[in-house]
């Protein structure tokens, strides 16, 4: 996993809430066996039209946005479906970090698990932030984790929270699989006293 | 020995799946079941595969196809779609390299991921259950702590058994009092996410109780666990009772004999404890619940069938009338329409909230001796090989076919747009299904969630009607 330090970039607005991850990848985008590719079916029903054509309408077919690194969302970001294809069709267009008053659970987790930044921030902040983002290029956010502040294009620093673990596992580009692994003796005395008292959990 | 502190329903799965507490306070959390189906596991096994690592618990796995297969005969001769084909035969090699036990498409006990583990008794109480499907909530209804994951912690469970977590925090939603006649668990759950809103669960589990939920069966259970996620909770869960002893006793792979007792008297331990905290609790009155429709493009969006299209012009919010305006637009509706009048062109029945056996029964129950009306394209589709074997034995399918109702194979069908059945742009779907987003059902279309009674009876009138209104004579008696 690709580590996040600090990110500065074109923020794109999408002034909605229960932006869902039917929207962000429709299911039928679902098949690939990789975890490539999926960022040209990124909001695929606003994207195209029916016959397959951008839709000029949407912010991300319009410069600079194309280009965006950033998210500006609304409440509830990434609802419904636990599909990581969510998180992967972001990063694979180019998002890295995605604002918002709240998000849903699983994508928020998610997120962090393909190194990208989910930064909750009250809805006034996120309207102001909106407002920066409408200014395109002119108007690059920072996001930086190791200090935890977004910072506007006029200098003013905001901060924002974090698990700290997660934290760690971002700024270092940490798989987790691997630390958990350092628990296996904890794991496998987990098992063995399991298995005693509920055997009927094991074959 | 000092007294211990009443816990809940979640605290004692969670207390007792605890491998170890990081210094954060972040838990190793054990994981007794592992379902996994064909759409968010490939990457999963790569990522084993690249690392040289192998299933640490086989046995605790269990595989299955439902997403991306066809529900009709076109199944038996093989996959034509060659993007569904390629992920199907992905997960056939994956379970075979890795020994995970897999219910191939034409066995009879193929299913719905979330049919199929209640069903088969590989989901039972006290057990910690995840799938990378955030519908896992649906096995909640067993008493157990069942939530959906995505695919990089598919991989950490199947390397692990485990899961990093932080506790989440508890929630009570109380349904007192007696469902009146005509209203069933579908109507539960879409009145408490019209009452608490799609991001109302965030950061919770939700124990749902009292008298209403107590006198529901499992399949009820099961469907009012199911929807949690569409209240932004990761987990809903009920408490075991005798309802849940009766069902897991006529399964086949659940515990036997001894063993059967011996999880008995831990299962009886689990209900939440008189007085144990929750951290937020909500009531609802059954006997105030009236069959519900949705009107707009996330769950929340409800009403009773007796209601009419809202007027944004009358939401104070700003944010709220954008949004209101949106979902009306998208879904082709005029404030004040009485939603008895919005005519339908599709019913689906199916899904992992209401494929069930008694699901098929209820919407049988009103089609009996009706006549599909003309133009509207209606379907049943069981959730599970077993489901639909029991169905026919009980000659439900032919009450439906007569009607005119397509009787499907069983597979999520409709309910997400990645297989063959989908709506057209446009299209207008009664759906017993469990999302009404923009696109969900296929681009442009446009659903309104039901119970299954209210979508037989909306196939039958050819727009939606109130149920309590059609319901059969020998249901009167």
């Amino acid at each position: 996993m690709k580590p996040f330090t600090t990110l500065t970039g074109i923020a794109a607005p999408l002034p909605r809430a229960n932006v869902d991850t039917d929207q962000i990848i429709p299911a039928r985008f679902l098949k690939a066996i990789t975890r490539a590719g999926f960022g040209r079916h990124l909001f695929a029903n606003f994207r195209y039209r029916e016959d397959g054509s951008e839709n000029p309408d949407f912010v991300l077919n319009q410069e600079p946005y194309r280009r965006a690194e950033i998210l500006i969302a609304f409440e509830n970001f990434g609802c419904g479906s636990s599909r990581e294809h969510a998180p992967w069709a972001l990063l694979d267009f180019g998002i890295r970090c995605v604002i918002a008053p709240s998000f849903a659970d699983i994508f928020h987790n998610n997120c962090f698990k393909n190194g990208i930044l989910p930064v909750k921030l009250p809805r006034e902040v996120c309207e102001r932030l909106m407002e920066d983002a409408r200014m395109g290029g002119n108007a690059r956010l920072t996001v930086d984790l190791e200090r935890q502040v977004v910072v506007r294009p006029n200098g003013e620093e905001i901060p924002f929270e974090v698990d700290p673990l997660r934290r760690h596992l971002l700024l270092n580009g940490l798989d987790d699989i691997g630390q958990t692994l350092q628990h296996a003796a904890a794991i496998d005395a987990f098992e063995a006293k399991q298995r005693a008292a509920q055997p009927w959990l094991y074959a | 020995m000092p007294e211990r502190k009443p816990r809940t329903l979640f605290d004692k799965i969670w207390d007792a799946h605890v491998v170890e507490t990081l210094p954060d306070g972040t838990a190793l959390l054990y994981i007794d079941l592992h379902l996994t189906h064909e759409v968010t596991t490939p990457q999963a096994f790569d990522g084993l595969r690249a690392a040289g690592r192998r299933v640490r618990r086989p046995d605790a796995t269990l595989a299955v196809v439902d997403h991306n297969i066809a529900t009709d005969e076109s199944r038996r001769t093989g996959i034509t779609d060659p993007e569904s084909r390629l992920q199907v035969e992905t997960l056939e090699r994956n379970v075979r390299e890795f020994g995970v036990p897999y219910i191939p498409l034409l066995d009879e006990r193929q299913g719905i991921v979330h049919v199929i583990g209640p069903e088969l008794g590989r989901s039972l109480p006290g057990m910690t259950i995840v799938c990378g499907d955030s519908h896992t909530s649906t096995h909640g209804a067993m008493g157990a702590l069942a939530f959906g994951i995505g695919t990089s912690e598919v991989e950490h469970v199947l390397a692990t058994q485990t899961l990093l977590q932080k506790p989440a925090r508890n929630m009570r939603v109380l349904v007192e009092g007696n469902l009146a006649f005509g209203c069933t668990a579908k109507d539960i759950i879409l009145a408490i996410i019209g009452r608490i809103g799609t991001a109302g669960g965030t950061g919770h589990v939700i124990e749902y109780a009292g008298d209403a939920i107590r006198a529901l069966d499992m399949a009820g259970r099961m469907t009012v666990c199911n929807m949690s996620i569409e209240a932004g909770a990761r987990a809903g869960m009920i408490a075991p009772d005798e309802t849940t002893f009766e069902y897991i006793r006529r399964t086949p792979l659940g515990p036997k004999g001894e063993a059967f007792e011996r999880a008995l008297a831990w299962w009886r331990t689990l209900p939440s404890d008189p007085g144990a905290r929750f951290d937020r609790e909500v009531r609802l009155a059954a006997h105030e619940i009236a069959p519900q429709v949705t009107w707009g493009t996330n769950p929340e969006a409800v009403l009773p069938i007796t209601g009419t299209v809202p007027d944004p012009e009358e939401e104070p919010d700003e944010a709220k009338r954008a949004q209101m305006r949106r979902m009306l637009e998208y879904m082709g509706l005029t404030p004040g329409q009485r939603l008895t009048d919005l005519k339908v062109d599709v019913v689906f029945i199916g899904s992992c909230t209401n494929s069930r056996i008694e699901d098929i029964r209820a919407a049988a129950a009103i089609v009996k001796g009706r006549k599909v009306a003309e133009g509207v394209r209606a379907m049943v589709v069981p959730g599970s090989g077993l489901v639909k074997k029991q169905a026919e034995a009980e000659g439900l399918d032919r009450i439906l076919r007569e009607a005119g109702f397509e009787w499907r194979e069983a597979g999520c069908s409709m309910c997400l747009g990645m297989n063959p059945d989908k709506l057209r742009p446009g299209q207008r779907s009664a759906s017993t299904s469990n999302r009404n987003f923009e696109g969900r059902q296929g681009p442009g279309g446009r659903t309104h969630l039901v119970s299954p009674a209210m979508a037989a009876a909306a196939a039958i009138a050819g727009h939606f009607v109130d149920v309590r209104d059609y319901q059969p004579r020998e249901a009167l008696a």
